[in-house]
C-alpha cells in the first residue's frame, strides 16, 4: 500500500477507509462471503471522542464464528491502521437475513449455497418458505431434508432434478 | 410501587432466564452422536448452541447487575446447584428422543410467551436479547412441536412413549408461570411481564399442539418445584459435575 496521501484526512474518508478494510473480512463459515456481504456490519461513525466505532451484530446467538470475526476484524483494522477504532456489539433490532446485500446472495448461489428466498419482514417467511432453487441446476424442484444444517444459519435441502444435496441460508 | 427495581432482585430475575437456557443447552448437547438420526443430530446441537448463545448474553448482563466482577463463565462453571436459578423442568434428563422432545416443546412454548413479552420491557438490554432469542425461539417451537405431532400421531408405540414422558413431566409444568417475589417486583418495575396473563396464552397453544399430536393433557398437578429459588432436583448436581468439571479441575484453563 502506498504510503503518500493523496488529499487531507477527513471522518467521511476515514469510515470510507474502514468499510472497505471490513469488505476484505470473509465468514470464517462462508468465506466467499465478507462480513459487509452478510449485513452484520451495523455502521462505522466517529463516536462522541472522535474515535472510530464500528458496530457488529451477531447472526444467531450462539454462532461460533461471532468471536472470530471479531478477533479477525480487529486484526484487519490494526493492520489497516486504525488501531485505535472500538469495536461495538450491536443487539438490536436484531439481525435479518434481509440484510444479506444484493452482491451476497449472488455471491452465495455461485458459491453453491441456495440464498434466503422470501423477505421475512412478516413471521409467514419462517413458517411458510417459498420453493428454495437448486443452486446448481436452477431447477425449483427441492424438498427440505432438515431445517438444520451445518451451521446455524443454514438448513438442509435436496434438489430432486439433479439430485444433488445442498444447503439453504435460512430465513431469520 | 416504585419503578426502580431493586438491584438484587434484576440479577435473579436475569440469572433465572440464563440458567434456564444454560441448563437446558447442557443437556441438548449430551444428545451429539447419540441421536437417532443425523438430521436430528444436527438439529439438537444446534438448538443447544442458540440455547448456550442466549445464556451468554443473559449471564453476562446479569454478572453486571450483579456488580461482583462475575463474568459469565464464572457464573456458568463456579456455582455450585444450589446457585443455579433455572427452571426445575429443563434439568430434567434427556430419556429417550421423545422425553427430551416433550420437555423442548414445553419450555420452546414458555420462552415465547416470555421473550415476546420481554421485548417491550423498560429494560432495554434485555429487550434486545429478548427480541434475539425470540426469532430462534419461533424455530425450536417449530421442530419441537413438529415432532410432537408426529411422534403422538405416529405409531402406536411412539404414542405411548411420548404421553408416558408428558404425563411425568407435567407436573414440573406448575412452575413456569407461578410468580414469586422476584417475578412480581420486576413486572411492577416494568422490567418482566406478569406471569399469570402470559399462562393462558401457553395454554392455548399446548392444546392446540397437543391436539394436532393426539396426545392427552395430564391433570394439573400444583405441587411446588422452586428451581428458580435454588431448589433442585438430583438430576442438576449430576449435570453439574460433568460440565463444570474442567474448570473445577483446572481452574482457569483456557482452551
Amino acid at each position: 500500500m502506498s504510503a503518500a496521501v493523496a488529499s487531507p484526512p477527513s471522518p467521511e474518508r476515514d469510515e470510507q477507509r474502514v468499510w472497505e478494510l471490513l469488505g476484505g473480512v470473509p465468514d470464517p463459515e462462508i468465506p466467499v462471503l465478507s462480513i459487509v456481504d452478510l449485513g452484520i456490519v451495523r455502521y462505522v461513525r466517529h463516536g462522541a471522542g472522535g474515535c472510530l466505532e464500528v458496530g457488529l451484530t451477531p447472526t444467531y446467538s450462539g454462532c461460533p464464528a461471532t468471536a472470530v470475526i471479531r478477533r479477525t476484524v480487529r486484526a484487519a483494522l490494526d493492520a489497516g491502521g486504525c488501531a485505535d477504532a472500538i469495536i461495538e456489539e450491536v443487539l438490536s433490532p436484531p439481525w435479518t437475513s434481509d440484510w444479506l446485500t444484493p452482491q451476497g446472495r449472488e455471491k452465495l448461489r455461485a458459491y453453491g449455497i441456495a440464498p434466503p428466498e422470501e423477505a421475512v419482514a412478516s413471521p409467514r417467511g419462517l413458517w411458510q418458505p417459498a420453493a428454495v432453487s437448486c443452486p446448481r441446476c436452477g431447477s425449483g424442484a427441492t424438498e427440505r431434508v432438515s431445517e438444520f444444517g451445518s451451521t446455524p444459519c443454514k438448513a438442509h435441502y435436496r434438489c430432486t432434478a439433479c439430485r444433488e444435496p445442498f444447503d439453504y441460508f435460512k430465513c431469520l | 410501587m416504585s419503578a426502580t427495581p431493586a438491584p438484587e432482585a434484576h440479577y435473579r430475575y436475569v440469572l433465572r432466564l440464563g440458567d434456564t437456557s444454560l441448563v437446558l443447552g447442557q443437556r441438548l448437547s449430551e444428545w451429539i452422536g447419540h441421536a437417532p438420526e443425523l438430521e436430528e443430530d444436527l438439529a439438537l446441537a444446534n438448538l443447544s448452541l442458540d440455547l448456550i448463545g442466549q445464556a451468554r448474553l443473559l449471564l453476562t448482563y446479569a454478572g453486571e447487575l450483579e456488580g461482583r466482577g462475575r463474568d459469565e463463565d464464572a457464573l456458568a462453571f463456579l456455582r455450585d446447584a444450589p446457585e443455579f436459578a433455572n427452571l426445575t423442568l429443563a434439568e430434567q434428563p434427556n430419556g429417550d428422543f421423545g422425553r427430551t422432545i416433550v420437555r423442548q416443546w414445553l419450555i420452546d412454548g414458555w420462552q415465547l410467551e416470555v421473550y415476546q413479552a420481554l421485548t417491550g420491557s423498560s429494560d432495554t438490554r434485555l429487550a434486545a436479547i429478548a427480541a434475539k432469542a425470540l426469532k430462534e425461539t419461533r424455530y425450536h417451537h417449530r421442530f419441537s412441536s413438529g415432532w410432537l405431532a408426529r411422534l403422538g400421531d405416529g405409531t402406536e408405540q411412539s404414542h405411548h412413549r411420548v404421553q408416558s414422558s408428558l404425563d411425568e413431566l407435567w407436573r414440573f409444568t406448575a412452575e413456569l408461570f407461578s410468580p414469586d417475589e422476584i417475578d412480581e417486583s420486576m413486572c411492577a418495575a416494568g422490567i418482566a411481564p406478569a406471569l399469570t396473563e402470559l399462562a393462558p396464552r401457553w395454554s392455548a397453544r399446548v392444546d392446540a399442539d397437543l391436539a394436532a399430536a393426539t396426545l392427552r393433557r395430564p391433570p394439573a398437578q400444583p405441587y411446588p418445584w422452586h428451581g428458580k429459588r435454588g431448589v433442585h432436583t438430583e438430576y442438576l448436581g449430576h449435570m453439574l459435575g460433568e460440565m463444570q468439571h474442567l474448570q473445577r479441575t483446572y481452574p482457569g484453563a483456557r482452551w
